[in-house]
């Protein structure tokens, strides 16, 4: 076994149950941190395909930025067991059929697709470097890179807006 | 990959594993005779000549305090964040060119632990990950202070991190590079980015302070208000990560500073030295020329702590938001009219 596999093999275990465990343990802020585990391991999942770039903007936006912001919600809202929701059985049962079906399909679907990978082409290239894909996104993909960049904006805006308090009239 | 070369970057990595602790051990020592000075006093003058030995003496003091735990459920975490806070303090000098090359042996090293395409992103990376020690380690205290002070510590990093980052973009536009041994290579001779780029340089400078926490940005500790801050419970050796974190940080962005505004290794005269001097001795010079330089930051860091009061928090998100961050725009905006005219 190569030592990329093994690598490879470490990393999605702990993707997995980081993510299982993000789902099953019982303090919020437990949750947030597996979850930080889990998306450094997606990066390192990203270096294994050479994708440095990739890597590092995934930590920088997921761990360094988002997830940072989540915990200082997680921490200030002091939730308790107390004040946790009581869902219907009808919402659990409900739940339950919703993954079986679900899980039912995506099974199917990985026990039927046929991989397609074929043989890798060598093109010389260096797709690691940040140039190679700036130009690309700003060149060939300029619209929708602008479209996105437009929504990401929109979104800051539309949440200052919704959390501005209106003037009361007196 | 050849065993040597795997030899040489692992012994490369020790020594700057070490040179960084050194490093971190004297600048308390340091802080403690800047503020001395600062304030008319002696300072530490008991251990060794002028006090050298004291960093030594207060590392010991510290192993042999009890270890004090708080009544936590989260023994772990309580446990996990000192030891985050420290090792994302290390990690940063990787990328860190430390000079050009030495020839060793018939080989020719490299004074760089790794030069990736994407070392800025990756100093960014690590700097945004320092904020999980802080609020592990002040949640899991199970103290109203300390989540106070952790809380603060984050709002304000993340909030600095933004204009830190338009701050660099500028730089970036005029570098055309993120892998610092090529932003070094430009600055050959005297041709410093901190020539060009002085609201930048002022910009960072100003986000380096908020990102080590020290003063006038340092609420998180503020002890008027919350005791220590986020390391309130902790006692031991684990404070002692905390404090040896924050003087690392503070080790690290002096580094960043000058490879980024000031030139590196670069002195006036390198590439004579190196023609006339022979590789190595030129070179060494370059290794001495930064940390000339990186001292002086570290220097400037402390001089600063000793002369402006703290900031309230207010005015802080204030600086952060409203003067920084739009100043930086400015300067990107600047910086993309000057590279049009004249290039």
């Amino acid at each position: 076994m190569s030592a990329i596999l093994i690598i490879f093999y470490v990393l999605a275990a702990i993707t997995l149950s980081t993510a299982f465990l993000t789902i099953y343990s019982k303090n919020p802020i437990h949750s947030a941190i597996y979850l930080v585990i889990c998306f450094f391991s997606i990066a390192g999942h990203y270096l294994l395909f050479n994708a440095q770039f990739l890597a590092i903007v995934h930590i920088i936006v997921y761990s360094g930025a988002i997830m940072i912001l989540f915990l200082f919600t997680i921490m200030l809202m002091n939730l308790n067991k107390e004040d946790e929701v009581h869902k219907p059985r009808i919402t659990r049962l409900g739940a339950i059929v919703v993954f079986c079906v679900l899980s039912a399909v995506l099974i199917t679907i990985f026990i039927n697709s046929k991989t397609i990978v074929g043989d890798y082409d060598t093109t010389g290239e260096d797709f690691q470097s940040i140039k190679k894909l700036g130009k690309i996104l700003l060149n060939e993909y300029m619209v929708p890179f602008e479209f996105a960049s437009v929504l990401l904006l929109v979104a800051m805006i539309g949440t200052v807006l919704l959390s501005k308090k209106e003037k009361t009239n007196k | 990959m050849d065993s040597a070369f795997i030899i040489e970057k692992s012994i490369f990595i020790v020594v700057i594993f070490a040179i960084t602790m050194i490093m971190a051990m004297y600048s308390t020592w340091a802080e403690r005779k800047v503020a001395a000075y600062l304030q008319d006093r002696v300072g530490p003058n008991r251990a060794g000549w002028g006090g050298l030995l004291q960093p030594l003496a207060d590392g010991m003091k510290l192993f042999a305090k009890e270890e004090f735990e708080p009544n936590t459920k989260n023994k772990f975490l309580f446990f996990v964040g000192p030891a985050i806070a420290m090792s994302t303090a290390l990690m940063t000098s990787a990328v860190i060119p430390w000079g050009d090359k030495l020839e060793l042996f018939g080989r020719t090293v490299i004074l760089q632990a790794t030069d990736t395409d994407s070392a800025l992103l990756y100093v960014f990376a690590v700097v945004s990950l320092g904020v999980y020690g802080i609020m592990i380690g002040g949640w899991a205290s199970n103290n109203k202070f300390s989540l106070m002070g952790a809380v603060r510590a984050a709002s304000q990093m993340v909030s600095y991190e933004v204009a830190m980052g338009l701050s660099i973009i500028a730089l970036l536009m005029m570098t055309g590079s993120l892998s610092l041994k090529e932003i070094s290579v430009q600055q050959a001779g005297m041709d410093w980015n901190v020539f060009y780029q002085p609201l930048g340089f002022f910009i960072f400078l100003i986000c380096a302070f908020a990102e080590t926490n020290r003063t006038p940005f340092d609420l998180a500790e503020c002890e008027s208000e919350l005791i220590g801050g986020y390391h309130t419970e902790y006692s031991s050796m684990k404070m002692g990560f905390y404090l040896f974190a924050e003087y690392a940080n503070m080790f690290i962005s002096a580094t960043i500073i000058s490879v980024l505004y000031f030139g590196g290794y670069n002195y006036p005269g390198m590439s004579w030295a190196v023609e006339n001097w022979g590789v190595n001795i030129g070179n060494v010079i370059g290794i001495f020329a930064l940390f000339a330089k990186l001292c002086f930051f570290i220097f400037f860091f402390m001089w600063i702590r000793w002369t402006i009061p703290r900031f309230r928090y207010d005015q802080l998100m204030n600086l952060g938001w409203k003067i920084l961050i739009p100043l930086s725009i400015v300067n990107i905006i600047i910086t993309g009219i000057c590279i049009l005219a004249f290039k």
